[in-house]
């Protein structure tokens, strides 16, 4: 590929003026599109083309632009974050595209998640399940020493895995029933792996799980769509560690 | 918003689970569990004609001489079912209506055709049950064949079953209702071991071939039957004629 190769792309994009809006896809052509760009800095070229010709730009979630915030939140072609694994679309480069593709682009598409305005959600439902998750019990007064707590390797790096999730929503954007079990699983079984997270552990499965529940999503039925498209790679274990989490805590085991 | 407070776990909380989206998948998974020990339960029943007439005979005529059993284990299964359908179906239907735009261009990575058709798979086999149970439990799709006795007097259920499949229409059907029991059974063997939190990284990948050839494996050995009585490998009692 040449170092300054450009691409001339024709985009089907989402557009909805807002949530009562029932929206349809328009179609849009770009052109010298450079294969460095990001797939943001693609539409902020056709959103300048838009803005030239007096048209309403493309509305769309981004803020850090590095794959760590998780505000972007693009399905490209059916893919959420696009056809590169473990890259935010904010970090998936315009090089991954073909000269004169057609690239479809719409919202994180679950009932939990209504769209705002044209590819941008509402995602505070996350925000509700978080909050039902409480709090963990910590002493006060100074602060510990960095190593008075000592946590065996394996169990922090299975922690740091589940904490890599930033919470962007492809999971419940790529799977089948609109589930949000992967985004739930990765903060309970973040918590559950650590010594800090003990005193509340089931309780706050249960608790978190039950906000989930209320919030309109689907149900998990083992398909693994949400692990191929999570930026982080954040795996399907953490699942199993919420399943065994919730079924002993409502059984009232300890 | 403010946080919600925790609350402690209690004897209600056994009933919020079984509502909850995970003790809804441990129902299905636990209910599924019963039913796969039927259907290997079966396999080992059915297998049998392989032996002949008199052993496969005499083991149903065993089964229809314990009404006790039979009828137990009838009303249990029946239940074990309604029950595995009911939570599926609500759980499908939740589905459903948790993503009510659908995408207009669909992409799928690495989701199985086994487990994006469970729910059909599923209706194909309660269907295939159906069929079954009117062809060899009540006679009804070709009674000729049907109530025919052995020479010890006791229900001749090989000849039955030998002239039931001989047939090719029928056997057809039947191997089709085991192919979405084939399906039905590859997606739902390693889901089991995900439902219940059983995800070892070093064991998963083995569960998940395991489970894939174990649940076409074993509707390979049901449709060795009426295979068999195609080929010509189990045939008619001498003097019986069709
Ligand atoms: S914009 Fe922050 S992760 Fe993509």
């Amino acid at each position: 590929m040449s170092e300054n190769k450009r691409l001339n792309l024709t985009l089907h994009i989402w557009r909805q003026k807002n949530a009562a809006d029932p929206g349809r896809l328009a179609t849009y052509r770009v052109q010298g599109v450079s294969v460095h760009m990001s797939f943001l800095e693609m539409l902020d070229v056709l959103n300048e083309q838009l803005t030239a010709q007096g048209e309403e730009p493309v509305a769309f979630d981004h803020d850090c632009r590095e794959g760590i915030c998780g505000m972007c939140s693009l399905t490209v072609n059916g893919i959420p974050h696009g056809p590169q694994r473990g890259t935010t679309v904010c970090q998936l480069h315009m090089r991954h595209f073909a000269d004169g593709q057609e690239i479809t682009i719409e919202p994180w598409r679950a009932k939990a998640f209504p769209v705002v305005r044209d590819l941008v959600v509402d995602r505070s439902a996350f925000d509700r399940i978080i909050q039902a998750g409480g709090f963990v019990s910590v002493n006060t007064g100074g602060s510990p020493d960095g190593n008075a707590l000592p946590v065996p390797k394996k169990d922090a790096e299975a922690a740091m895995d589940a904490a890599a999730c930033i919470g962007c929503g492809a999971c419940v954007a790529a799977c089948k029933n609109a589930s949000a079990m992967l985004f739930v699983a990765a903060k309970i079984s973040h918590l559950a792996k650590l010594p800090q997270g003990q005193p509340e552990r089931r309780e706050r499965a249960l608790a978190m799980v039950a906000a989930m529940d209320q919030e309109g999503f689907g149900f998990c039925s083992n398909q693994y769509e949400c692990e191929a498209v999570c930026p982080k790679e954040i795996s399907v274990r953490t699942i199993a560690v919420m399943n065994r989490d919730t079924l002993r805590a409502g059984l009232g085991g300890a | 918003m403010e946080a919600r407070p925790i609350e402690r776990t209690s004897s209600a909380s056994l009933c919020r689970l079984l509502c909850s989206s995970i003790g809804s998948k441990a129902l299905v998974a636990l209910t599924g569990l019963a039913l796969f020990g039927f259907v290997l339960g079966h396999l080992a029943g059915n297998l049998q004609i392989f032996a002949g007439q008199e052993t496969f005979n005499a083991y149903a005529h065993w089964i229809k001489s314990k009404p006790a059993l039979l009828w137990g284990t009838r009303l249990g299964l029946l239940a074990v079912l309604a029950v595995h359908l009911g939570v599926s179906v609500r759980l499908a239907r939740r589905n459903r209506a948790a993503r009510p735009v659908p995408y207009a261009f669909q992409n799928t990575v690495q989701a199985t055709s086994a487990s994006l058709t469970m729910v059909w798979s599923g209706l194909a086999i309660l269907a295939f049950v159906i069929y079954h149970l009117l062809h060899f439990t009540v006679g009804a799709v070709s009674p000729a064949e049907f109530g025919r006795t052995d020479p010890l007097g006791r229900p001749d259920a090989y000849t039955m079953v030998v002239l039931g499949f001989r047939h090719p229409a029928i056997a057809l059907i039947y191997a089709i209702g085991m192919f979405c029991l084939a399906m039905h059974l590859s997606h739902a063997i390693q889901s089991v071991f995900q439902t219940f939190g059983l995800n070892h990284p070093r064991c998963m990948p083995l569960v998940r071939r395991a489970g894939f050839a174990a649940g076409f494996l074993i509707a390979a050995a049901y449709v060795s039957i009426p295979a068999a009585v195609l080929a010509g490998i189990v045939t008619l009692p001498p003097g019986v004629s069709p």
